[in-house]
């Protein structure tokens, strides 16, 4: 007869004391019961202080001032906006625009991020002080004073529009900003984009069945001559047969000013400068970080087992490196994105400047503008880790199995 | 067989000589290797020197060689008046200098800010060389001594009081919140749903409050005497220097090993005392400098150097708390932490300066400088508090156990075994984070304070020096100011770093 493993005690009150106390036990529920007082005291100071207070300046608590008019213009909105709009209205642009100069930002600074982060990697010796000198230099100046260099030094520097810096001739920099063709649609437009959108759908089918193909079977089929078919060639035979798509109205000079064309307003000029040579500093450290954790036993094993040079890198080491600069990529994405509320310093209308700041003055109503303000941000940086941490957990799964 | 000598070979001239190898080493070699070794590279140090000669060159004609070096005002600088194309234009910095540095601080008083700087340079420099004794003292006089008297040399003003007053103040407030929420939650029972059970809470946090009045009674008593009669400070010095030196020689170990504790504590009470005597602030100290007065270099020091100062036990305290097994204080750190990082620090000083007065009762006004400098510790605090995680996550799990192996409690643990060793390991982590923030003091602009770059910009409205290259000549002023603070403390934070590495490398 065997004995069985008795099971162990329940030890219920062991647990309970654990799950209250943690380590320190009925110490650690007492503790708590301090700390929750001492919350409880300052959030009723807090309270009771802050009626009295709203109650004093005959200000009305809560989000009702939301449907009144905002009375005031802002100088750039991606949706119709005009003064007789509502403050919610002005809090929606203004997200907009704060968005707007972020990704453009993003787009161009891990461009110009990748760039340096070659040079310094390059065999080049000048060429490598030239990535160190650029990236000590910006990174040793705050943010904001780039900021202001650019905007009040640069671009105030610049000629009038009669005068304006010509970029082949299609595109105008003044001090009134920026000049570019401004896209028309034309009637080959749908079928343009549907064609554009049905080319784009059918290359990624086509490179996951090409992937299945070489994980499942060994087969390399080489895609790329019908990717570009499918994403150059078809919108071309689109264009031929129903036309041009769109057409750019060109700026042209009339009298003090530009007439056609979209004007990007200097603010929008400076920030988006600002923001992207700033964060590009910190990204070509990362990706270099990156590429430099690649063990070189990496690439000398892809040589010898008869990879190109290219293919060791593409298949081999930014894989790897990817892993490593990923993450703190995407942090800084997040910090450019967050960095952008500097524009209330230039006056670009972004969601500080036109709705914590105008807004704010305009209505006193400084608790709930402040505290939506502030959860746009906080929602944004909470989405970017949950993506992250799903990010983390696939890299860890792939690396697991 | 053979002659075996017969057979052998015996060279009779010398070799010859062989040409020396190709020099990888020295000037030459580094050309012949790391510029021109290939088309491409040749290509790309074409390119880079290309890029030097358009950033460098002109960038040196503006500073130095175009620059106009004397003058009274604008036209001084004007290409009209020079003859030539001009540069930078320094006599505008001259002339503004004492603005960029000092603010509108009254002329009279200046030297009060260069005795503040000198002080803190001469405290500074010693805790960065580690080569020096006494880091403890000094460090203990540089982040407990030195904010309290560069405040009263600041600002200014004197004490009416001294530990046991402001104790009894401060008890009194907290005693009359307690009371006046007592109270309002009786007031709330008369109109709610759960009437009886607040009246119940409120009566009792009524009652709670009256016998803290009755506790504290001695004390307020006390500070009333106090007030009453006429050299209150001193006689109230004394008082809390007994009071405070007996407690530490209580707990240093009484009789058998308390002297130590006693003698140290004495020793700084003197040390205070001579300060207040020095400084007069027992008779209302140096006339005051309100803080809208502060600008320039000074404003952007004393935000930074207050929220380097202030940020660390914040962060030490939010980062043992969210490794803490207690849950609602992880929760509550955890949360802290994370919301003051997911916000941009311009929303924090919008915080401070637009919603914070109105958390605080009507009669309690915060100056700006203030209300940015809470902003701008809460806002550190959380950066410090991930930083000193790291460090205390580095700290393996053998150095708490062998404490408590030898019946450390856990704050004995946690201050003399697990933190010293986790500091030391994130210097370099927290001199980083120092940079940004001194980088961050800039956006103090924004919410009406003058710092550098406030009072930078405010000198360019200025139609006495508008030139065309007053901004120019402005911006490179202010950023060879902040690159020489900041580039000298990444150094830093490298040798340390390296310091700090050595038995781990090889």
């Amino acid at each position: 007869m065997s004995t069985e493993a008795r099971k162990p005690p329940p030890q219920i009150a062991l647990k309970l004391r654990r799950a209250l106390g943690g380590k320190a036990g009925w110490n650690g529920v007492a503790v708590q019961l301090a700390f929750a007082a001492i919350l409880g005291w300052i959030a009723f100071e807090i309270i009771s202080n802050a009626r009295t207070n709203l109650a004093n300046q005959h200000i009305a608590a809560g989000f009702g001032f939301l449907r009144n008019n905002a009375g005031f213009d802002v100088n750039q909105s991606l949706i119709p906006y005009t003064g007789s709009d509502t403050f919610l209205r002005v809090f929606v642009v203004g997200l907009l625009n704060t968005l707007v100069v972020s990704v453009v930002g993003i787009v161009f600074a891990t461009v110009i991020g990748f760039i340096i982060a070659l040079c310094r990697l390059s065999p080049n010796w000048l060429l490598s002080r030239v990535g160190e000198i650029y990236v000590e230099v910006i990174r040793n100046l705050p943010l904001l004073f780039q900021l202001l260099f650019w905007y009040l030094a640069v671009l105030a520097a610049l000629p009038n529009p009669r005068q304006s810096i010509s970029l082949l001739g299609i595109a105008f920099i003044s001090n009134r900003g920026l000049v570019i063709p401004s896209p028309i649609g034309e009637s080959g437009f749908a079928p343009f984009l549907a064609v554009l959108t049905f080319g784009i759908v059918a290359s990624l089918a086509l490179r996951i069945y090409a992937r299945r193909a070489l994980y499942q079977y060994g087969h390399m089929i080489r895609i790329w001559p019908y990717v570009l078919g499918l994403l150059f060639g078809l919108p071309l035979v689109t264009t031929l047969i129903f036309g041009l798509p769109f057409t750019f109205e060109l700026p042209q000079l009339k009298g003090f000013n530009f007439a056609g064309g979209s004007r990007i307003i200097p603010e929008f000029v400076a920030l988006a400068v600002a923001l992207s040579t700033y964060t590009a500093a910190f990204i070509a450290e990362i990706v270099r970080a990156g590429i430099l954790s690649v063990h070189k036993g990496q690439m000398e094993a892809g040589s010898s087992l008869g990879l190109s040079r290219g293919a060791t890198l593409r298949l081999i080491v930014v894989p790897q490196a990817m892993r490593v600069i990923v993450p703190p990529l995407t942090n800084q994405y997040l910090n450019l994105t967050k960095n952008s509320s500097l524009a209330v310093g230039i006056g670009y209308p972004d969601l500080v400047s036109v709705f914590a700041g105008t807004s704010l003055s305009q209505t006193g109503q400084a608790i709930e503008i402040i505290a939506m303000t502030m959860a746009v941000y906080l929602l944004i940086s909470l989405l970017t880790s949950a993506v992250m941490s799903v990010y983390g957990w696939r890299i860890n799964r792939s690396l697991g199995a | 067989m053979t002659d075996i000598t017969a057979s052998s070979f015996v060279r009779q001239d010398l070799v010859a000589e062989r040409p020396a190898p190709v020099r990888t080493t020295g000037f030459i070699g580094l050309v012949r290797t790391r510029l021109l070794n290939s088309p491409t590279n040749i290509l790309l140090t074409i390119l880079g020197a290309l890029l030097l000669w358009y950033t460098v060159i002109p960038a040196l004609k503006f500073l130095l060689v175009d620059a106009v070096w004397t003058g009274t005002d604008r036209t001084a600088c004007l290409p009209e008046k020079a003859g030539f194309v001009v540069g930078a234009c320094w006599p505008y910095i001259q002339a503004k200098l004492p603005q960029l540095i000092y603010g509108f601080y009254p002329e009279a008083e200046r030297w009060r800010v260069n005795l503040t700087f000198i002080l803190a340079a001469v405290l500074l420099l010693p805790l960065l060389i580690p080569r020096l004794p006494a880091k403890g003292l000094n460090s203990g006089l540089f982040f407990f001594a030195f904010p309290v008297i560069a405040f009263f040399l600041l600002h200014g003003g004197g004490i009416n009081g001294f530990g046991l007053s402001w104790t009894a103040g401060l008890l009194q407030l907290f005693d009359d919140s307690v009371i006046g929420a007592g109270q309002g939650l009786v007031g709330l029972s008369k109109s709610s749903a759960i009437g009886p059970l607040l009246w119940v809470i409120g009566n009792f946090i009524v009652l709670v409050g009256t016998a803290i009045q009755w506790l504290i009674f001695p004390l307020t008593w006390l500070r009333g005497q106090l007030q009453a009669g006429g050299q209150s400070i001193w006689i109230d010095f004394a008082i809390t220097t007994i009071v405070i030196s007996l407690i530490l020689f209580y707990l240093g170990g009484g009789m058998r090993t308390g002297w130590r504790a006693l003698a140290s504590s004495i020793a700084t009470f003197i040390g205070i005392a001579i300060v207040i005597k020095l400084m007069g602030l027992d008779h209302g100290g140096l006339p005051i400098v309100t803080t809208n007065l502060w600008g320039g270099l000074l404003v952007t020091l004393v935000v930074s150097v207050t929220g380097i100062v202030t940020s660390m036990p914040i962060g030490i305290a939010l980062a043992l708390g969210r490794r803490s097994t207690i849950p609602l204080i992880r929760i509550f750190s955890i949360a802290f932490i994370e919301f003051w990082r997911g916000v941009p620090l311009i929303t924090v000083l919008f915080f401070a300066t637009y919603m914070l007065p109105l958390f605080l009762p009507g009669n309690f006004s915060v100056d700006g400088l203030m209300r940015a400098l809470i902003g701008i510790a809460l806002f550190t605090g959380a950066y410090q508090a991930e930083n000193v995680r790291g460090g205390l996550a580095a700290i393996p799990r053998g150095q708490g156990e062998a404490a408590s192996a030898l019946g450390l409690s856990w704050w004995k643990t946690t201050s003399l075994i697990v933190l010293p060793q986790a500091l030391r390991h994130v210097i370099p982590n927290l001199v980083n984070s120092f940079i940004s923030l001194f980088k961050d003091t800039s956006l103090v602009s924004i919410v009406a304070l003058f710092d550098l770059l406030g009072s930078l910009r405010a000198s360019f409205s200025d139609p006495v020096w508008s030139t065309p290259s007053t901004a120019f000549t402005g911006f490179a002023f202010a950023g060879i100011i902040y690159f020489i603070f900041c580039f000298g403390m990444s150094r830093y934070s490298l040798f340390v770093e390296k310091r700090l590495n050595v038995h781990r490398r090889n």
